[in-house]
C-alpha cells in the first residue's frame, strides 16, 4: 500500500494511518456512523480491535494501555451517544497527561447542526477537556490530521486528542499520499532546558542543606525514572511522590518518604514544610498536595521542573523554573552535579519526624482491613505488580501502603477521581503488559460503575485480579461526614443494598472468592495469583468504620495534620 | 488593571471558539475580544483586553500559548501601540437641538452617520477611554442604542519581518 498516489476511501485511509503509526490495539464499540470503518476492521489483521461494553469503559480501558505502555491509547465510537459517552474518559485523561486519540464517527457533513438522528456536537463539547481536536471536513485532510493528532496527544505534555470523522467523508475517496512531515506552527514543546537555569539550579543544590524532591507523572511521562533515580542517589536527596508520581522512584529505597500531600505521610510533609530547597519535577503544585498554598513549602527555594509553561506560577509561584523535558533536564544536571554529600542533620531530622509518627493503622480487633490487604499484596508481588485502583479510601491506601518498583505500575484517576476507572483501565493495562500480574483494586461503590467490563475481561481471559474493598461504605465520602459534616451519614451506607459481589463474579463466568479474616488473606491471594489464564474476583469484607490517615483537611496545613481519630467511640458506627 | 493581548491564530474553524472557551473554563474576564483577518489569509488576528496582576496575565498569554491553534501571542500592555475603537451610538433628539448633539461629535472629531427628526447616529473612533468619554457626555441625552466594535491594537514602530516570521515561533 505504500505506492503514494493511490485512490482511497475514508476507511481505507484511516487504518492505513493507524498502521503507519503503529497502533496495535483499538478500543471500542460500533455504530451506525462507523459502520464503514467496522466493515474494513472485518479484514484487518494487523490490529487488535478490544469490544468494550460501553464507551466509557472504552476510554478507560485506553487510558489505563497509556498508562502502562507509554504509548496513546486509541479509541473508536459511534456518533451521538457512543461519542458523550465518552466524556468522561476524555476528562480523566486530559487531567492527567494521558496521550490519547478518540475517534468519534460523525453524521454525514451535510447533516452537521440539523439535530441529525444521533448527533452531537462532540467536538465543541470536548474542547475544553482535550488537549486538540478535529472535525475533518474533507477525506483529503484525513491523512494529515490522523498523523497531527497522533503528534499532539503523545508530545509535550501529553492528552487527549478528538478526531470527529463525518460519514460521507469515511466513505469519500482521494488520493492518498502519506504525510512525510507535518509542520504544526503554533505547537512547539519546549524540551531542552535553558542551560543558565540549569546552571543557577546546579548552584542552588549544591549548597542545599535541606533539600527535597518532589516528583510527579511528569518523571514517568518523560520516562525518565533513571535518571531521576540516579540523580536522587548521587546526590542523597529525600524524594516523596504524588499519587501520579508513585513508581517513578523505588518505593523501598531509603531515600523514598512516601506521599505527599492530603493523605501524605507526615515526615514527607514535614520534609516539604521545612526544606530549603524544593526541587519540583513533572508535578503541578496541585491543591490536593499544597492544602494551603501560602504556607506550602514557604521556607524554600523552589525550583520548578516541568514541560508546561503554564504549570510555572499557576498555583505557587516559583524562585527558578526550568521549562523542558524532565529526562533531559535531569540527565544535564546529573553532569554537573552528582556528589552531594549526605546532609546528615536533615536526615537525622527527618527520621525523627518518621519515629514519631510512622505510616500505620490501628487494629484494636481482629478485623480485615484495607490497609492490611494491601501490604500482603505488596508482599506478595514483591511491588512488581501494575496496581489499577479506583477512587476513595482504598485508593489512597494503595498509594500509601503498596511499595512499587517499577515505573508505570500504578495506574489510577488522579486529577478527575473518576469513580468507574479501575475495572476498564486495568483491562486496557492487561493488553498493555502481558508478564506481570494486574490488581484492579475497587470500593464496593466505583466497581458498580464500570461493572459490565468484566464480560471484556473474560472474554479476552485476562489474568486481572478484581479485588473489591467491601466496607459497606462511600467510605471517602463517609469519611469526611464523620470528620467535618456533623456524622451525617446521608446516601453514603450501601450496606443494605450491595449485590452478592461474589454470585455477581460467578454470573460474569469468574472464579470468585471472598472474605473478612485476616487469616485466609494470604491463602487467597496465593490461590489467585497462581491463575494465569482469565481473571479471578475477591470480596474482602473490610472494617467499615476506618478513616485514612494521615489527613490535611482541605485547604489547610501542616498544623491542621489529623493523625488519628481522636475520639475513639466513634469507632463504631 | 486592563492588559491588552494580541494573538494571531489559525484561520480555521473552531479557532476563535477554543480561545473563548479556554477564557470561559479557566475563568478569566473579557472586557472585548475582536478578530479579523491579517495580511496573510489563513491567519487572523484576535485582540483580547482583559484585566488581571501581574501573575494572572502571564497566566493568560501562557495558556494562549499552549493552545494548538495559536500562533504568536503578545502583550501589548507596557509597549508602544496603537489602540483603536469604533462605536455606532444613536442618540435621542428629544431633550436637545441638532447642535448641540453636532458640537459634541465635532469635539471627540465623530461622524454623523445617520438622521432623522428623533434621533441621530455618531460613529466615533478612537482608544477605549476616548468612546468612554463620548458616551459618558452623550448618556443625559439619551442614548438608544449602542455598538462597541471591541478594541484592535498593533504594535507601533514595527520592524519588517521576515516572510516566514510566524513559523517556529514559540
Ligand atoms: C464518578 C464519581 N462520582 C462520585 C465521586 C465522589 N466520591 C469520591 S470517593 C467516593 C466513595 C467511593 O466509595 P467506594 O467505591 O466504596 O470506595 P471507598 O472509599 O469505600 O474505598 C465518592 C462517592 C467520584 N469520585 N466519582
Ligand atoms: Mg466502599
Amino acid at each position: 500500500m505504500n505506492n503514494k498516489k493511490q485512490m482511497m476511501t475514508g476507511a481505507d485511509i484511516f487504518f492505513e494511518s493507524l498502521r503507519l503509526e503503529g497502533v496495535e490495539k483499538i478500543f471500542g464499540y460500533p455504530g451506525g456512523a462507523t459502520i464503514k470503518l467496522y466493515e474494513k476492521l472485518y479484514d484487518i489483521d494487523f490490529l487488535e480491535h478490544i469490544l468494550t461494553r460501553h464507551e466509557q469503559g472504552a476510554t478507560h480501558a485506553a487510558e489505563g494501555y497509556a498508562r502502562v505502555t507509554g504509548k496513546p491509547g486509541v479509541v473508536l465510537v459511534t456518533s451521538g451517544p457512543g461519542a458523550t459517552n465518552t466524556v468522561t474518559g476524555i476528562a480523566d485523561a486530559y487531567m492527567d497527561s494521558i496521550p490519547l486519540v478518540v475517534f468519534t464517527g460523525q453524521v454525514p457533513s451535510k447533516l452537521i447542526g440539523n439535530d441529525a438522528f444521533q448527533e452531537a456536537d462532540i467536538v465543541g463539547i470536548t474542547r475544553p477537556i482535550t488537549k486538540h481536536n478535529f472535525l475533518v471536513r474533507d477525506v483529503k485532510d484525513l491523512a494529515s490530521v490522523i498523523r497531527k493528532a497522533f503528534f499532539i496527544a503523545s508530545t509535550g505534555r501529553p492528552g487527549p486528542v478528538l478526531v470527529d470523522l463525518p460519514k460521507d467523508v469515511i466513505a469519500a475517496q482521494c488520493e492518498y499520499e502519506y504525510p512525510e512531515s507535518i509542520e504544526i506552527r503554533g505547537y512547539k514543546p519546549t524540551l531542552n532546558g535553558n542551560i543558565n537555569q540549569i546552571k543557577k539550579a546546579v548552584e542552588v543544590i549544591k549548597k542545599a542543606k535541606r533539600p527535597l524532591l518532589y516528583v510527579g507523572g511528569g518523571v514517568l511521562m518523560s520516562n525518565a525514572s533513571k535518571e531521576l533515580t540516579e540523580f536522587a542517589r548521587k546526590n542523597n536527596i529525600p524524594v516523596t511522590n504524588t499519587l501520579l508520581g508513585l513508581g517513578s522512584f523505588p518505593g523501598i529505597d531509603p531515600l523514598f518518604i512516601g506521599m505527599l500531600g492530603m493523605h501524605g505521610t507526615y515526615y514527607a510533609n514535614q520534609a516539604v514544610n521545612n526544606c530549603d530547597v524544593l526541587i519540583a519535577v513533572g508535578a503541578r503544585f496541585d491543591d490536593r498536595v499544597t492544602g494551603n498554598t501560602e504556607t506550602f513549602a514557604s521556607n524554600a527555594y523552589k525550583i520548578h521542573i516541568d514541560i508546561d509553561p503554564t504549570a510555572i506560577d499557576k498555583n505557587v509561584i516559583v524562585d527558578l523554573p526550568i521549562v523542558g523535558d524532565a529526562k533531559i533536564i535531569l540527565t544535564e544536571l546529573l553532569a554537573e552535579l552528582s556528589d552531594k554529600p549526605r546532609e546528615d542533620e536533615w536526615w537525622d531530622q527527618i527520621d525523627k519526624w518518621k519515629t514519631a509518627c510512622p505510616l500505620e493503622y490501628v487494629r484494636p480487633d481482629n478485623k480485615l482491613r484495607t490497609q492490611y490487604v494491601i501490604e500482603r499484596i505488596s508482599e506478595k508481588t514483591k511491588g512488581e505488580a501494575i496496581i489499577v485502583s479506583d477512587v476513595g479510601q482504598h485508593q489512597m491506601w494503595v498509594a500509601q501502603y503498596y511499595k512499587f518498583n517499577n515505573p508505570n505500575s500504578h495506574v489510577c484517576s488522579g486529577g478527575l477521581g473518576t469513580m468507574g476507572f479501575s475495572v476498564p483501565a486495568s483491562i486496557g493495562a492487561a493488553f498493555g503488559i502481558k508478564d506481570r500480574p494486574i490488581v484492579s483494586i475497587n470500593g464496593d461503590g466505583g466497581f458498580q460503575m464500570n461493572i459490565q467490563e468484566l464480560t471484556t475481561a473474560v472474554y479476552h481471559k485476562l489474568p486481572i485480579k478484581f479485588f473489591i474493598m467491601n466496607n459497606g461504605f462511600l467510605g471517602m465520602v463517609r469519611q469526611w461526614q464523620e470528620l467535618f459534616h456533623e456524622e451525617k451519614y446521608s446516601f453514603t451506607d450501601l450496606r443494605e443494598s450491595n449485590p452478592n459481589f461474589t454470585a455477581l463474579g460467578e454470573a460474569f463466568g469468574i472464579e470468585s472468592f471472598s472474605t473478612d479474616s485476616p487469616e485466609e488473606v494470604d491463602g487467597i491471594l496465593d490461590k489467585v495469583f497462581a491463575i494465569k489464564d482469565r481473571p479471578t474476583l475477591v470480596e474482602f469484607k473490610v472494617a467499615k468504620e476506618d478513616l485514612v490517615f494521615p489527613m490535611v483537611p482541605s485547604g489547610g496545613t501542616i498544623t491542621d495534620m489529623i493523625l488519628k481519630r481522636l475520639n475513639p467511640k466513634r469507632m463504631i458506627i | 488593571m486592563r492588559h491588552t493581548i494580541s494573538v494571531l491564530v489559525e484561520n480555521t474553524f473552531g479557532a476563535f471558539d477554543r480561545v473563548a472557551t479556554m477564557f470561559s473554563a479557566k475563568g478569566f474576564n473579557i472586557h472585548s475580544i475582536s478578530i479579523g483577518e491579517t495580511e496573510q489569509k489563513d491567519i487572523s488576528r484576535m485582540t483580547i483586553v482583559t484585566s488581571g496582576d501581574v501573575q494572572l496575565i502571564d497566566q493568560i498569554v501562557k495558556q494562549l500559548n499552549r493552545l494548538i491553534d495559536t500562533i504568536k501571542v503578545t502583550e501589548l500592555t507596557g509597549q508602544a501601540r496603537t489602540e483603536r475603537e469604533l462605536a455606532l451610538i444613536t442618540v435621542s433628539l428629544q431633550k436637545s437641538g441638532i447642535e448641540e448633539i453636532k458640537n459634541i461629535n465635532d469635539i471627540f472629531r465623530g461622524k454623523i452617520v445617520d438622521i432623522n427628526n428623533k434621533t441621530m447616529m455618531l460613529e466615533i473612533t478612537g482608544p477605549p477611554e476616548k468612546i468612554d468619554a463620548i458616551i459618558n457626555v452623550l448618556m443625559p441625552f439619551g442614548i438608544i442604542e449602542m455598538a462597541r466594535s471591541g478594541t484592535v491594537a498593533l504594535k507601533r514602530g514595527e520592524q519588517i519581518r521576515p516572510q516566514n516570521e510566524y513559523i517556529n515561533k514559540k
